[in-house]
């Protein structure tokens, strides 16, 4: 029982972790900061402006990829892999 | 060759198909029937999720809105990727832990109630149906344009279609014909985008087109896209034009409402096991990734191609493909100077937006209207729908290419019809029939209920594509703000607090139903006079109101459920067990 409460907090953590990088990438730099970040160009585009059409979704999969990969380790740790 | 003929061709391909796949893979019982045996492997389920997924909404019609969007648009892409994100982390693995077949069955048995699950059967029912009515318009469109049949003869075609493999093949049907549709539709969407970002850009990536030098112009796409914009009266396509709380609660109920659609997450039922489910909605994002990031490009290339092709050019010199839309109705031109010269501009062209058309011609053989003419200079009318579908023939590419994006448009409405269909199927054979009102059938007379309600299911759509709802537009802001405000917080809930009960999941659900149903409906319907941001609550758009929903929904469930008794104590073993990947 007692691993299973530290397993859980270690889930939890990790998605908080994740969940913020995520929030950053989308409402921050895609919406609140993304005028901010106009003032600033990579090629042909504005950085706010990259964030809210390109860079957000490119963020969203390597969070996911993250994810896979910690959450694996996790569960190698924690011995809880499935057959 | 001819057009018509290779559409006939590469679309007829594509269905002969996907009813291959279909006989092969014969559903037999209702595990399979349900969730494909789970036994499909992660990028199997990644890519089919992906077609299930990206409707005909994601195909034909978000690059055009984003066209004339520019920045705001993002709430689209940002919006309906970023909902996988909290899919991914927050609900896919823990339900496949639970392990059963449908979206109401997990809400039921968290909550030990069977209102609760009825009222979900409920709220996926409609946020089905308002999908699917989307789909069969995008199948009317394609076929009415491009092969040239009636409208109710093109949704017959793809009622058949769809009634074979999701009747017979159900979810494991549905899942292997939904892979070759993905690969059908990615590629149906890559090509042209490739071609037009070449003869823009030089550059064969799409991606990196779009931030690019124009060739032979010192100039990037998007500051010559700005300029352009600005010189007929346009605000700037790279700047944002709605306010930033809009833009935050759009995207929001966007990220929620994916993360609540039944289909979707029904998917992650059918691997093997936790961690695949974890993986698959990795790929399942990679997959979509490729045609989201695209999209953008797409937007910005028709823009300007549009722009170029069409402002300032006569009437009779235009190219056939203006004509051809022009003639099914989704472009008008209204020549307000008399110069047989087309004027686009800033602004709707006719009074009452949409045309309405009588059967003359005028003197320079356009479809005359009979609107009001508005006041402004702008005399051009399009459906933001076409920018897609005519955008290979607006950059003048072969006609193989048009044939394709037929064909991938085609795929991506039909994977999603098929999903949509298999959700309402499983939601009234096994949630209302074997676990509310007739516990008593067995597997085999599950699986024809399955059947028969998958194929009544079928009929409706077809109705609601040969008969449009007049609000089928107004009501899409509704699919995900239910969504986001019933679905989404009781499953989030169900696994990350052992403490909510069913009397708060119940109260929670319609607390968030009814509060953004009667914003939806009192600013689409009761007075859509008044549906301006000087009347919004806060500031937030009917189409963002699902965010506050959601919350409304939490404060309730959370309040209800600490005044009231705790879930009794085979809850708790069942949420620690959903926790627990082995």
């Amino acid at each position: 029982m007692k691993t299973h409460i530290s397993y859980w907090n270690a889930n939890l953590m990790i998605v908080i972790f994740l969940l913020s990088i995520w929030f950053l990438s989308s409402f921050g730099a895609g919406i609140l900061f993304s005028d901010y970040l106009d003032n600033f160009q990579i090629g042909g585009f504005k950085l706010g402006f990259w964030f809210s059409q390109q860079g957000s979704i490119i963020s969203f999969v390597f969070i996911i990829v993250l994810y896979c990969f910690l959450m694996n380790k996790l569960d190698k740790k924690y011995d809880s892999e499935e057959d | 060759m001819d057009l018509q003929v290779l559409t006939y061709l590469i679309a007829g391909a594509s269905f002969a198909l996907y009813i291959g796949i279909a006989l092969w893979s014969k559903a037999s019982s209702t595990n399979e029937f349900y969730i494909a045996g789970g036994g499909v492997h992660p990028v199997a389920n990644g890519m089919a999720t992906a077609a299930d997924w990206m409707s005909a909404a994601s195909f034909i019609s978000m690059a055009g809105i984003i066209s004339f969007m520019g920045k705001d648009g993002a709430v689209y892409l940002m919006g309906w990727t970023g909902g996988y994100v909290l899919l991914a982390l927050l609900l896919a693995p823990y339900l496949r832990k639970f392990g059963k077949y449908t979206v109401p069955d997990f809400i039921g048995d968290r909550y030990y109630s069977k209102i609760a699950r009825f009222v979900a059967v409920l709220c996926l029912i409609f946020v089905s149906f308002t999908y699917i009515a989307g789909q069969m318009r995008g199948v009317g469109i394609v076929f009415s344009r491009f092969l040239e049949v009636d409208i109710n003869t093109g949704v017959i075609v793809g009622m058949v279609i769809v009634f074979i493999y999701a009747v017979l093949g159900g979810m494991k049907g549905i899942t292997y014909t939904q892979v070759a549709q993905y690969c059908v539709l990615i590629f149906a969407y890559m090509v042209p985008a490739i071609f037009i970002s070449i003869l823009i850009t030089g550059n064969p990536i799409p991606q990196l087109g779009f931030g690019s030098k124009i060739l032979s112009e010192d100039i990037y796409l998007l500051d010559k896209l700005n300029l352009v914009l600005n010189d007929l009266g346009f605000n700037n396509y790279t700047e944002s034009v709605r306010s930033k709380i809009d833009v935050f609660c759009i995207t929001g109920a966007l990220m929620a409402g994916t993360a609540g659609l039944p289909h979707v997450i029904v998917r992650f039922f059918t691997v093997p096991r936790v961690r695949d489910a974890r993986t698959s909605a990795g790929w399942a994002l990679l997959f979509i990734a490729i045609l989201y990031t695209t999209a953008p490009a797409v937007s910005s290339f028709s823009r300007l191609n549009f722009i170029n092709t069409i402002h300032n050019s006569e009437y009779q010199t235009t190219p056939q493909w203006f004509k051809n839309w022009e003639n099914i109705g989704l472009i008008s031109w209204s020549d307000k100077n008399n110069d047989g010269i087309i004027q686009y501009g800033p602004g709707n062209a006719l009074e009452n937006t949409k045309p309405i058309f009588s059967n003359k011609r005028g003197e320079n053989g356009e479809r005359l209207v009979i609107n009001n003419l508005s006041k402004n200079k702008n005399e051009i009318y399009i459906d933001r729908d076409i920018m897609v579908l005519a955008n290979p023939e607006i950059a003048a590419l072969p006609n193989w290419v048009i044939a394709l994006v037929a064909a991938g448009a085609l795929a991506a409405a039909l994977s999603t019809a098929a999903g949509l269909l298999l959700v309402i199927s499983s939601a009234i054979s096994h949630d209302l029939l074997k676990k509310i009102f007739r516990p008593s059938i067995n597997d085999n007379q599950e699986l024809f209920f399955a059947r028969l309600s998958a194929a009544v299911a079928i009929a409706i759509a077809g109705i609601f594509g040969i008969y449009p709802p007049a609000f089928v537009a107004q009501v899409v802001a509704f699919a995900f703000g239910l969504a986001a405000s019933s679905i989404f917080p009781v499953l989030i809930m169900g696994i990350f607090s052992k403490r909510i009960n069913s009397a708060g999941a119940i109260i929670g659900m319609i607390s968030g139903l009814i509060f953004t149903l009667s914003y939806i409906i009192f600013f689409k319907f009761i007075s859509p006079e008044l549906n301006a941001s000087d009347y919004w609550l806060f500031g937030i758009s009917p189409e963002g109101i699902g965010v506050i929903g959601m919350l409304v929904n939490f404060f309730f469930a959370i309040i209800t459920s600490s005044i009231t008794k705790p879930p009794p104590e085979e809850i708790k073993t069942l949420v620690n067990k959903i926790r627990q990947p082995s």
